[in-house]
């Protein structure tokens, strides 16, 4: 209260005294402190932008979110009300033992891409941002080659799903090269509208998500460290695990934060690859939404998010990230 | 173990880094490598260490050729200039590392790294990471991590160029003294002509890819072989008589009367007072070697204060006879 009052109070000392420069320094103290003031007003400014962004595009429809899962609805409203049905409809059946539940199966089914696509991601990413950070010597080249995995992004998510149909369907080209190269006799039948396909369509959608952190991480190490490794009697994979994987950790963290939010909201490569037979969480949640079931939708979403935080505070709890950045 | 290097080169694309030097450095020598950026001395280093492949030539390391082995199979280790120790490791992990790689069971590499850390007085700090540590601090972990697998060579480029004045002088009286308890070769890089002056038993003076003198220093700097040598290595003048090049020591230089008969007129164009001594700028356009290089002519100051002069006057400048040295080319 007092330093504030002095600070009213001398303020216009200092606006007095800024026209004219006064012989005595007396008046610095004041100034200083409005121009601190200024200073952290202008930071306010400064972070607004970014501030509304997150605050429309974030803040606010989480909230709703939050708030639509608990109202209530029938076949043709929706009911601003209180209750935790649409929760309890969610965990239906899940409390009482015996068979999984259809909701916790479909997170295990979920979980199950998200490890294979993960495990997947991150060997070939990591492989190929190492190929590009350490095998390739001119700058000019890594740049041609990192574009060259980004090129994927110049057709949209469902053509380059599709595009796997001709390659894989029961009488595409896979099958039809091994059947006339005579490794089998009849067509793979699992090769599209299965497991696989749908973990395929995953490494190929995501797997640059991976590569992007992982090189920038193998790009900030020094280089004369690898030198050190060998004259030290490291073998080349011994630099690898002792010395660049551990230094690659926070680009690793990045990467599966990426892929594993990507693969556990996902419903439309489920849904095209698994040939609408694949039930994943997304998947849950769309088909609510298309039966205008918000607030079962909302409910399951939030449920979603919660499951997701508890991965990644999982992951972060694993390589702090804070201090690793 | 002796180092013999053979016509030793290097050439990246057109340009020859390094350009076939001979140089045989003895088994527990301190041998600096002097010179400007860009000579050689690093790339020379490094073919040493087995980190750059070699062009053509060979290094031999005690009895063998080392040509193409591993940098772990030479015994050598090399300590880096920005002494790249691993971020994510403590120093003593970073010193245990070589031992690490080598299979060495962990019990046994923690004591071996503890006892190299006491040797170079950085076992208080052993629990720490690189980046808490100050620059002095991390050149002493390097260190260690580069003595613990018992090298019988050490390498070392630029180790004191990234400390501040005061701490060179301390590291360089360090390393003199490990360098005498181990016993071992110690090779060091180097730009500054004082630390190879205070450090080495041989010094050898690189220049274009090529060994200007390798000599010990004293040798070094009483009889230069190349105006280069003499230019580089400092204190001396180069001075363009009618038929040849001598290297004069401007603590040698004498001027006004003594300045002996067969003196030459010069004109004072700066005085500097440092204390002891004085330096005194001459330009003396009969003597210089280059157009408008002035001569430097040092006085003790007893014999500044009796016959001072000021800018612009005109002094005899000689030197006595016998310390003229002839310079090649």
């Amino acid at each position: 209260m007092s330093t504030a009052a002095a600070r009213t109070h001398a303020l216009p000392e200092a606006a007095q005294a800024a026209p004219a420069p006064l012989p005595t320094p007396l008046p610095a103290p004041a100034g200083l402190a409005a121009a601190t003031r200024r200073q952290r007003r202008l930071a306010y400014w400064q972070a607004m932008p970014l501030g509304l962004i997150f605050l429309v595009f974030f803040l606010v429809p989480l909230a709703l979110t939050l708030v639509v899962s608990f109202w209530e609805y029938n076949e043709y409203e929706i009911i601003p009300a209180f209750t935790l049905q649409n929760y309890a409809d969610v965990f239906e059946g899940c409390l009482s033992g015996g068979d999984l539940c259809t909701t916790f199966r479909t997170y295990l089914s979920t979980l199950k891409f998200c490890l294979l696509g993960w495990a997947a991601t991150l060997t070939i990413g990591f492989t190929v941002a190492y190929f590009v950070a350490f095998h390739v010597r001119s700058t000019a080249m890594q740049t041609v080659l990192f574009l060259i995995c980004t090129i994927p992004f110049w057709t949209s998510n469902v053509i380059r799903m599709i595009a796997w149909v001709p390659l894989l369907g029961r009488n595409g080209l896979v099958n039809d090269t091994l059947m006339s190269l005579g490794v089998i006799r009849t067509p793979i039948e699992g090769l599209l509208y299965s497991d696989f396909s749908v973990v395929l369509a995953f490494i190929h959608l995501d797997t640059v998500f991976m590569i992007v952190p992982i090189f920038n991480s193998m790009m900030r190490i020094d280089r004369s460290l690898i030198e050190a490794a060998s004259d030290a009697g490291a073998t080349p994979w011994q630099t690898l695990w002792n010395v660049i994987v551990p230094l690659c950790k926070p680009g690793i963290a990045i990467g599966s934060i990426f892929v594993l939010t990507l693969i556990m909201g996902d419903f439309v490569t489920v849904g095209v690859m698994g040939g609408q037979q694949i039930a994943s969480v997304g998947k849950v949640i769309q088909v609510q939404m298309a039966y205008l079931q918000f607030p079962a939708a909302a409910a399951n979403a939030v449920v979603l998010l919660g499951a997701v935080t508890v991965l990644i505070a999982a992951l972060t709890r694993l390589i702090d990230l804070r201090r690793e950045l | 173990m002796d180092i013999e290097l053979i016509s030793l080169t290097k050439r990246y694309g057109d340009t020859v880094a390094v350009d076939g030097i001979n140089l045989k450095i003895r088994s527990g020598s301190y041998c600096c490598l002097l010179g400007p950026s860009g000579c050689g001395k690093t790339t020379t280093l490094r073919m040493i260490a087995g980190h750059e492949t070699v062009s053509s030539g060979d290094v031999v390391i005690g009895p063998k050729a080392v040509g193409d082995l591993p940098p772990a199979e030479r015994g050598t280790a090399m300590m880096f200039q920005s002494y790249a120790l691993f971020p994510h490791l403590t120093c003593r992990d970073n010193v245990a590392f070589g031992l690490k790689m080598r299979g060495v069971p962990k019990a046994e590499r923690l004591k071996r790294a503890e006892a190299m850390l006491a040797l170079v007085q950085m076992d208080h700090l052993a629990g720490r990471l690189p980046a808490q540590l100050s620059g002095g601090q991390q050149q002493r972990v390097a260190l260690a991590r580069a003595l613990v697998t018992g090298p019988k060579v050490l390498l070392l480029d630029e180790p004191l160029s990234a400390l501040d004045p005061f701490l060179r002088v301390r590291m360089r009286t360090e390393l003199k003294r490990l360098q005498g308890e181990l016993g071992i070769t110690f090779v060091h890089v180097t730009h500054s002509q004082e630390e190879a002056m205070a450090l080495s038993d041989l010094v050898v003076v690189m220049n274009g890819g090529r060994i200007e003198q390798a000599a010990a220093p004293r040798t070094v700097f009483e009889r230069p072989a190349t105006a280069f040598v003499a230019r580089f290595i400092g204190g001396h003048n180069v001075i363009a008589l009618p038929d040849r090049r001598v290297a004069v020591r401007a603590d040698r230089m004498r001027l006004g009367p003594e300045a002996g008969p067969e003196a030459q007129s010069a004109r004072v164009v700066a005085v500097e007072y440092q204390g002891s001594t004085v330096h005194v700028s001459l330009e003396a356009p009969n003597l210089a070697a280059e157009a408008g290089a002035p001569l430097t002519a040092i006085l003790s100051d007893h014999a500044f204060a009796a016959s001072p002069f000021t800018l612009g006057d005109t002094v005899r400048v000689g030197w006595p006879a016998g310390e003229a040295h002839r310079l090649d080319a």
